[in-house]
C-alpha cells in the first residue's frame, strides 16, 4: 500500500506518521503510524497482535528500506520464523542482510530470586545493541506485559516502562508495543497510560459461529482518524484492515455508458445502456433468470474486451457455464483468454467480512472492470440486515472508487405468490444501486411467464415500460406485453392475442382489397367509356369537318362553273356584282 | 571496585589473582576448579549506584557464608552490549551462579542477604 493518504482523514494530518505497510491501516489513520514514537496494540489471545508488530517491521524493510528490530517475550525466534514463512516473510533472509534483529527475551520467574533495588537498563542496552547494530528505524516488542509476570517489584516495572517509552521517543524509532487485553482496561496492565500517542486494539469475536476480526484505534493524539471498528482479515500474505472507502463519497461518476448485452435493454435505458461504474441490482423471485441477466452482462463486456470477475456461491462455475449454453451465452472463451474469471464459494464458508476481504483482495489483485455477484442475498443468513448493507456498501463503493461496474443479483423471497413484491424484506440495499431491474413471475393462463421492468436507473431517462423476458436458446429477448382491453398479457396469452389480432388485421386488409379492386374496376369502366364518348365526338367532330370542306369546294366548283357559263355566254360585267376567285 | 575489568575475590585461596576478563572463560576452563569452587558473575550496567552496592553486598556475603573459594566476575554491559542478548540479561544488577550446576539468578543489589542466601542455596551453611 504506497499510497498512505486518502480520504478525508489525510487532510487533517498534523504528526508526522510513517506508513506501517498494513494494508488498509494507512488509510483509515490517514498515513500510518506516528513517526518516531511508540504505538501500543492490545488485543486478547489469538487476534493478530504478533502479526501486526512483525508485519510493521517487515514491511517497513520490505516496502520504505526501513530496517527493524523485533523483540519477543513470547515466543522463541525458530517458531517465529516458522509462523512467518508461512505467511510469506523470510525473515532468515532479512537477518542475513542485516534488515532486522531478531530476539527472544526469556522470563522465566522461577529461576529468578529479587532482591533490592535494580533497573532494566540491561533491556535498554540490549535493545540500543540492536537498534545499532542495522541502524533500525522500526521496533516491535511482543509482548512487554511479559515483563509484568516476570518481576515482582511493580513500582520498579512501571518506572522502567515510563523510561524505556520515553528512552525509545528519544532514539527516535517508531515502535510497536503490544499488550494483552485487560478485563476493564485496553491492557492487563495499564500500559496504555505509558502511551501517550496511538493505541489500538484487537478484537476477536464470534457471531453466529462465525469469527470476525475487528481493529479500532483507540485514540490517536494530534491526528484525526476513524474510530469505528474495522474489520480485518488475516490471510496468506498477512493483514487486511478493509479499506472503509465509504468515508467519503468522492469517487467520480463516468459519462460513459455500457451495453447490457441485451439491445431491447441498452433502448429501455436511454438508448444507450448503463453508465460505466454504476452499481446495478437485478432482485427478482427464483428461476426468473437473474444470473442469466448476469451472464449476459458480463458476456457483453467480455465482448468489448474488459476483464469481469464474476462471484458466484449458488453453482459452481463449470455447471454455470453449462447452463449459460443452454440460452446461448458461452462464456468460455473468455476464462480461456482471462478476461473472465470466477469465484464461486458456499456463502457460509466464512464470515461477511471474510468474503468482503476476500472480495477486494482479488477485485485488487485482477483489476476488472466489471464484477458480478451472483447473488447477493446469500450473504443474508450469514450477517444481519445492518451488516451486509455495510458490507455491500465497502463493496461497491471500492468499486465505485476503481470505476468498475457492479452487477449484483438478488432473490427475492415472495415466489409463490406471484405478487410485485421485489425486494428481500429487511435487506434495503436498493438504496446503495444506481440502476434497479426487476424480475418477476407472472402467473396465469396456466402457466408462468416472466415479466421484467426497470424501476430505477439514476441519471438515466428509462423506459417505464413492462417487458416480457424470454430465454431462448438465442440469449435473452425482452418482449412487449400485449395490452389491450384485457389488461396485460405474457406468454402464450400475449401469443394468442397477437395472433387473434393478426388475424383480425388479415381479414380487415382483405376487405380493404377487395373495394380497392372494385373500385379500380370501376373506375376503369369509367374511363373506358370517357374513351369512347371521347371517340365518338372525335368522329362526329372529323364528319363535321368533312361536311364543310366539302360543302366549300362545292361552292368553289359552283362558282368556276358559274364564272364559265358567264364567259360561255359572254355576260357583261355589272357593277355591284361580286366576282369571286379569278 | 572497577566494573570494568572482572574482579575476583577469594578466601583462604592465594591463587586468586585479578584476571583480565577477555581470559574469564578459558580460566574457567583451564583450572578445572574444584567440585566446589563456586562461579559467580554480577552483569552492571555501569557504576551506578546499585552496582557498586550489589557487589559489596556479594563481597560481603561470599565472605561471610561460602565456605569454599569462589570467583566473582564482573561484566559491564555498557562496555559488552552483546553479552545482554547472549546472556539474556533484562535486569541490573543481575547476579549468576554459574558453577556449582543448576544455574541460579538473583537480580537486585541483593539487599537483603537472606533472600540471597536462599537464591545461592546457601542458607543451609549458615
Amino acid at each position: 500500500m504506497k499510497k498512505n493518504k486518502t480520504g478525508p482523514i489525510a487532510e487533517a494530518i498534523q504528526l508526522e506518521k510513517i506508513p506501517s505497510g498494513i494494508k488498509g491501516f494507512d488509510d483509515i489513520t490517514g498515513g500510518g503510524l506516528p513517526k518516531g514514537r511508540p504505538s501500543l496494540v492490545s488485543g486478547g489471545p489469538g487476534c493478530g497482535k504478533t502479526l501486526f508488530a512483525m508485519e510493521f517491521v517487515v514491511r517497513g524493510i520490505a516496502d520504505y528500506g526501513e530496517p527493524g528490530v523485533f523483540i519477543a517475550f513470547e515466543e522463541n525466534i525458530d517458531d517465529l520464523k516458522k509462523n512467518f514463512t508461512s505467511m510469506g516473510f523470510d525473515l532468515d533472509d532479512l537477518v542475513r542482510h542485516k534488515k532486522l534483529v531478531l530476539d527472544h527475551i526469556v522470563i522465566d520467574r522461577s529461576e529468578i530470586e529479587e532482591t533490592g533495588e535494580y533497573d532494566l537498563e540491561g533491556l535498554f542496552i540490549r535493545l540500543g545493541a540492536m537498534i545499532d547494530n542495522v541502524g533500525a528505524k522500526r521496533v516491535a516488542i511482543d509482548t512487554l506485559e511479559a515483563l509484568f509476570s516476570g518481576f515482582a517489584n511493580e513500582a520498579i516495572l512501571r518506572s522502567e516502562l515510563r523510561r524505556l517509552f520515553h528512552w525509545l521517543k528519544d532514539r527516535g524509532v517508531t515502535a510497536v508495543v503490544t499488550g494483552e487485553r485487560g478485563d476493564r482496561s485496553i491492557t492487563k496492565y495499564g500500559l496504555e497510560e505509558y502511551v501517550a500517542d496511538c493505541v489500538i486494539t484487537l478484537d476477536h469475536r464470534i457471531m453466529n459461529q462465525i469469527a470476525t476480526r475487528r481493529l479500532r484505534v483507540v485514540k490517536y493524539r494530534g491526528s484525526i482518524h476513524g474510530t469505528d471498528e474495522y474489520p480485518f482479515l488475516i490471510s496468506s500474505d498477512g493483514i487486511s484492515v478493509l479499506p472503509i472507502t465509504s468515508m467519503s463519497l468522492t469517487h467520480k461518476a463516468s459519462d460513459e455508458r455500457i451495453s447490457a448485452g441485451i439491445p431491447r435493454l441498452d433502448m429501455m435505458l436511454g438508448g444507450k445502456g448503463f453508465y460505466r461504474g454504476s452499481s446495478i441490482l437485478v432482485s427478482g423471485q427464483a428461476g426468473t433468470g437473474k444470473t442469466s441477466l448476469a451472464a449476459q452482462f458480463i458476456d457483453a463486456a467480455c465482448r468489448r474486451g474488459e476483464k469481469c470477475l464474476f462471484f458466484i456461491s449458488e453453482e459452481s462455475e463449470s455447471q454455470l457455464m453449462r447452463n449459460m449454453l443452454s440460452i446461448g451465452i458461452n462464456l468460455e472463451p473468455w476464462t480461456k483468454s482471462g478476461l473472465l474469471k470466477f469465484h464461486a464459494i458456499r456463502p457460509t464458508a466464512y464470515s461477511l467480512e471474510m468474503h468482503l476481504s476476500v472480495m477486494l483482495k482479488l477485485i485488487g489483485e485482477f483489476r476488472p472492470q466489471v464484477v458480478a455477484v451472483d447473488p447477493i442475498s446469500n450473504l443474508y443468513p450469514i450477517g444481519d440486515d445492518m451488516q451486509v448493507r455495510s458490507m455491500l456498501m465497502r463493496l461497491i463503493d471500492f468499486a465505485k472508487s476503481l470505476q468498475i461496474t457492479g452487477f449484483f443479483t438478488s432473490l427475492s423471497n415472495d415466489v409463490d405468490t406471484g405478487t410485485y413484491g421485489i425486494e428481500p424484506t429487511g435487506m434495503h440495499v436498493s438504496s446503495l444501486m444506481d440502476a434497479w431491474l426487476i424480475l418477476k413471475n407472472v402467473e396465469g393462463n396456466g402457466e408462468r411467464n416472466r415479466a421484467f421492468s426497470v424501476i430505477k436507473a439514476r441519471g438515466i431517462a428509462h423506459s417505464n415500460q413492462l417487458r416480457e423476458f424470454v430465454l431462448s436458446a438465442q440469449g435473452i429477448q425482452l418482449l412487449d406485453v400485449y395490452k389491450g382491453r384485457e389488461g396485460v398479457l405474457f406468454g402464450s396469452a400475449r401469443m394468442a392475442q397477437e395472433s387473434s389480432e393478426i388475424i383480425d388485421q388479415l381479414t380487415r386488409s382483405e376487405e380493404i382489397e377487395r373495394k380497392k379492386r372494385d373500385l379500380e374496376s370501376k373506375r376503369r369502366l369509367m374511363e373506358n367509356g370517357i374513351a369512347v364518348l371521347k371517340e365518338q365526338y372525335a368522329r362526329d367532330e372529323e364528319e363535321m369537318k368533312i361536311l364543310i370542306r366539302q360543302d366549300i369546294s362545292r361552292e368553289k366548283v359552283a362558282e368556276q362553273t358559274k364564272k364559265k357559263i358567264a364567259i360561255q355566254r359572254h355576260v357583261d360585267r355589272r357593277p355591284g356584282v361580286r366576282r369571286e376567285g379569278g | 571496585m572497577s566494573t570494568g575489568d572482572p574482579e575476583c575475590a577469594g578466601r583462604g585461596d592465594e591463587r586468586m589473582q585479578p584476571v583480565p576478563k577477555t581470559r574469564q572463560k578459558e580460566m574457567v576452563k583451564i583450572e578445572e576448579p574444584a567440585e566446589d569452587a563456586w562461579i559467580l558473575r554480577l552483569y552492571v550496567a555501569g557504576q551506578t549506584r546499585n552496582s557498586l552496592i550489589a557487589f559489596d553486598n556479594l563481597k560481603k556475603i561470599c565472605e561471610d557464608y561460602l565456605l569454599t573459594k569462589y570467583t566473582i566476575e564482573v561484566i559491564d554491559l555498557q562496555k559488552n552490549p552483546q553479552l545482554a542478548k547472549d546472556h539474556q540479561i533484562i535486569a541490573v544488577p543481575t547476579l549468576i551462579r554459574k558453577l556449582p550446576t543448576p544455574v541460579k539468578k538473583i537480580i537486585g543489589n541483593l539487599s537483603n542477604t537472606e533472600k540471597v542466601l536462599v537464591g545461592l542455596d546457601l542458607l543451609r551453611v549458615k
